[in-house]
């Protein structure tokens, strides 16, 4: 190990010059380079716009979808598709699946419908292979012979579309972005909004960043601004023993976004949900990783430990008896969602037989199970194992290349399933394995975030929103076209606003707060506080919450805020990031149990428990629950369901998609 | 036997996440720029390997991987309490990631 020689004595091997100001210009200001940022960035620098994108990490493949794709959602418009967007959002708000239940917003969901082939068709013309154009497919029933355009789960209606070549998409698109001469700054972690005056709440005019390299800091001055940074993740849960590998998102994810946008007084929703989700952290393995059924993996066959075949059913319970009825919708049905995501029969889809945790316990099946690949036949095989586990995100290089180095053969070799309790077996991503139900999860897909209109503008003039930093933010192709979109809204904005002007006691105060972990030497390193921080979660803001809980964990917050988060110390630029990561993870802890105490009511949808507040989504608090920051102050108020297709909005979606679309 | 030892502090994860041969690496830090979460920093001796300098932050992308330059220079696991197994359906036989001896690999490529 090299640590040894180097923690210690050796000087850290970028020049180290805290404090210095570096200040750059844009039309749009685009905050988080992941994939709706890179959208952004790119629909922004065609529309002619002076684009500046800030990026924690490194573009080229930063994000939650940064190392892959492997199927693109909602593309209702593709030549071959049988459903409308206006058919699938309505199916889609009226029955709900995992990223559009009653508490996701229809905006980004239609918009996605609309515009999610064209993307997919702009990320072609940079280079993604989509198409199976080497025929290597040829006569799947997946495949359409004319176009070439492969399809995932639901092969009757082709709606969602497996990208050919989904592993190096990220890279493709920042060789775009820096063909139309977008500004890219990597390893820039940005800090705060800057708002007009410095004021709370006013129109929002730039931006701050520090590098983790230099320790330099930035000062970004901007018409627009558009957020795109992730959702908050990693508050629950810090162990270098378990994270890592085992996390849906990464681990330094800490919410940036959303606690800037809190603190200029930007309006916020949802973020009382959180749930002991799958990935939560802790027990899972590898995403795609084990042998499963779900997602990247459907239809897989699974067999037990004696290589008896698991049945799959329909949404009626019907044993399916060819591998082809698991890609169809039932009779009468019009389409669906795969397994039983969905809380709704109408979406339910084929599904491995939902009482296995039951057979388990009776010693029916006996574990461990196994994915037979070898037992599919030879199409869906190299889709599952070639196409997608060699595209998706994560698992090009750790699953695909690293298990085949190390002899998985998918011809001849049935993938393990991670052994649980029985009772886990009835959810098909096998690999995510449920962590302790303390330790909660935020954010993905249906997670909370910045609260937008049919413009994707937030409650603050020149503040936009797109992707996961969107509350019910949802994947790959949804982060995708809601930054298309959010940028076409910017630019617009950018062109007759008037120039902005930035306050400079507001960047003074920045600046203290940034730098002042470099001036300690006696406190307390970052895992520590990380790690402490998490335990107040856990304790606080757990599975089950109440007024007390809730105001005692605020109160510990705020304690820790002004002694041991005071004197955290950092020894170097890095150091300096994870620290101001720690300070991010008190604030958005805070926002979240702001949102908890505002929330009266438990809910199921949410995975909501008050304790002081038993009843399950009672009528009255079926809507939205937002709250912003007003002159320090929390002002908590409400939105209600399809807020977006009531007034000053108009009825039906299209109409309102093609009064704000800007094409 | 070499019997020398010394005092070093604990490992500061048990999982070491990325390794370097210093045989293939050339140096050129391209795992450094790409890395998104600045596991790796550049070494102070130029031309040499890049440290692993933050193992315990790794999210297991394999971005350094995928665009390193020189095959072999670089390498991803998966820690320990991370590997899977599985089963050879004709022989029964059971292999799992990291074991002596593997069977030799399938080298039809990925798709795309």
């Amino acid at each position: 190990m090299t640590e040894s020689k180097y923690t210690q004595s050796t000087e850290w091997p970028y020049p180290v010059n805290y404090g210095k100001e570096n200040e750059d210009v844009a039309d749009v200001l685009i905050l988080g380079g992941g994939i709706a940022g890179c959208h952004a960035a790119i629909t922004a620098a065609k529309r002619g716009a002076k684009v500046i994108v800030v990026d924690k990490g490194a573009v080229i493949r930063s994000g939650l979808g940064g190392t892959g794709v492997d199927h693109w959602h909602l593309a209702c418009t593709n030549p071959c598709s049988k459903i409308t967007p206006e058919e699938m959002v309505g199916l889609l708000k009226k029955f709900g699946d995992y990223f559009y239940l009653e508490f996701g917003n229809g905006i980004t969901c239609y918009i996605t419908c609309k515009e999610s082939y064209d993307a997919l068709l702009d990320c072609e013309k940079t280079g993604v292979k989509v198409r199976d154009v080497d025929d290597e497919f040829a006569g799947a029933s997946f495949r359409d012979e004319k176009t070439k355009l492969m399809f995932a789960y639901d092969y009757e209606n082709k709606y969602c579309i497996r990208v050919n070549g989904g592993a190096n998409i990220k890279v493709a698109l920042y060789n775009e972005l820096k063909r139309l001469g977008a500004k890219i700054y990597d390893h820039v972690m940005a800090t705060s909004l800057l708002t007009e005056g410095g004021k709370q709440g006013a129109r929002v005019v730039g931006a701050t960043g520090v590098n983790a390299r230099t320790g330099e800091f930035y000062i970004f001055k901007a018409k627009s601004t558009l957020l795109s940074m992730g959702a908050p993740a990693g508050l629950w849960i810090f162990s270098t023993e378990l994270a890592g590998a085992t996390l849906f998102q990464e681990p330094n994810l800490t919410g940036e976004g959303t606690a800037m946008a809190w603190q200029a007084g930007a309006e916020l929703t949802m973020l009382e949900r959180s749930s002991a989700m799958i990935a939560s952290g802790g027990f899972s393995y590898p995403m795609y990783g084990t042998g499963n059924a779900h997602n990247t993996w459907y239809a897989c066959t699974i067999v037990d430990a004696d290589g008896k075949e698991v049945p799959w059913v329909d949404r009626d319970g019907k044993i399916l008896k060819t591998v082809s009825e698991r890609y169809r919708p039932a009779p009468g049905q019009k389409t669906f969602v795969y397994g039983r995501m969905s809380p709704s029969y109408e979406l339910w889809g084929p599904t491995i037989i939902p009482d296995l945790p039951e057979r388990i316990m009776k010693g029916e099946f006996k574990l461990p199970l196994y994915a037979d690949l070898p037992g599919m036949p030879e199409h869906e095989r190299r889709a599952i194992w070639g196409l997608m586990v060699g595209n998706e995100g994560r698992t090009r290089i750790p699953i695909y290349d690293r298990y085949t180095k190390a002899g998985f053969d998918p011809d001849k070799d049935m993938l393990q399933a991670n052994i649980m309790p029985p009772e886990q077996y009835g959810f098909g991503a096998w690999w995510g394995a449920y962590g302790p139900r303390q330790w909660r999860t935020g954010g993905f897909a249906a997670g909370g975030g910045l609260a937008f209109d049919w413009d994707l503008k937030t409650s603050l003039e020149g503040l936009y929103v797109a992707g996961m930093t969107t509350y019910a933010g949802g994947d790959h192709s949804v982060a995708a076209c809601s930054g298309r979109y959010a940028a076409r809204k910017a630019v617009k904005y950018a062109q007759t606003a008037q120039e902005p002007v930035i306050e400079r006691k507001q960047v003074d105060k920045e600046k203290a707060r940034v730098y002042a972990p470099v001036t300690q030497k006696d406190g307390v390193g970052w895992k520590e506080l990380r790690a402490g921080l998490c335990r107040i979660m856990q304790d606080y803001c757990g599975e089950y919450k109440s007024e007390e809980t809730l105001k005692t964990g605020l109160g510990w917050f705020n304690s820790i805020r002004e002694s041991e988060a005071a004197t955290a110390y950092a020894r170097n630029p890095h150091e300096l990031e994870r620290t101001l990561e720690c300070l991010t993870h008190i604030t958005v802890g805070e926002i979240i149990m702001h949102a908890s105490l505002a929330r009266k009511a438990s809910s199921l949808p949410l995975e909501f428990k008050r304790l002081d507040y038993p009843e399950m989504d009672p009528p009255e608090w079926n809507k939205f629950v937002t709250i912003r920051l007003e002159n320090g102050d929390v002002k908590v108020g409400e939105l209600p369901f399809n807020y977006w297709l009531l007034p000053p909005n108009a009825p039906k979606y299209e109409e309102n998609y093609q009064k704000h679309c800007d094409l | 036997m070499y019997n020398k030892a010394y005092m070093v502090p604990n490992p500061m994860t048990p999982n070491q996440a990325i390794f370097i041969s210093p045989e293939f690496c050339n140096g050129c830090n391209t795992c450094v720029d790409v890395c998104r979460s600045d596991v790796l920093v550049p070494n102070p001796e130029k031309g040499k390997p890049p440290i692993v300098m933050y193992p315990d932050e790794c999210w297991f992308g394999g971005c350094c991987v995928a665009h390193c330059p020189v095959p072999g220079a670089i390498r991803m696991e998966h820690p320990l309490n991370q590997r899977a197994g599985w089963k050879r359906k004709e022989t029964g036989e059971y292999f799992r990631v990291g074991m002596k001896n593997p069977p030799p690999p399938n080298t039809r490529p990925p798709v795309g």
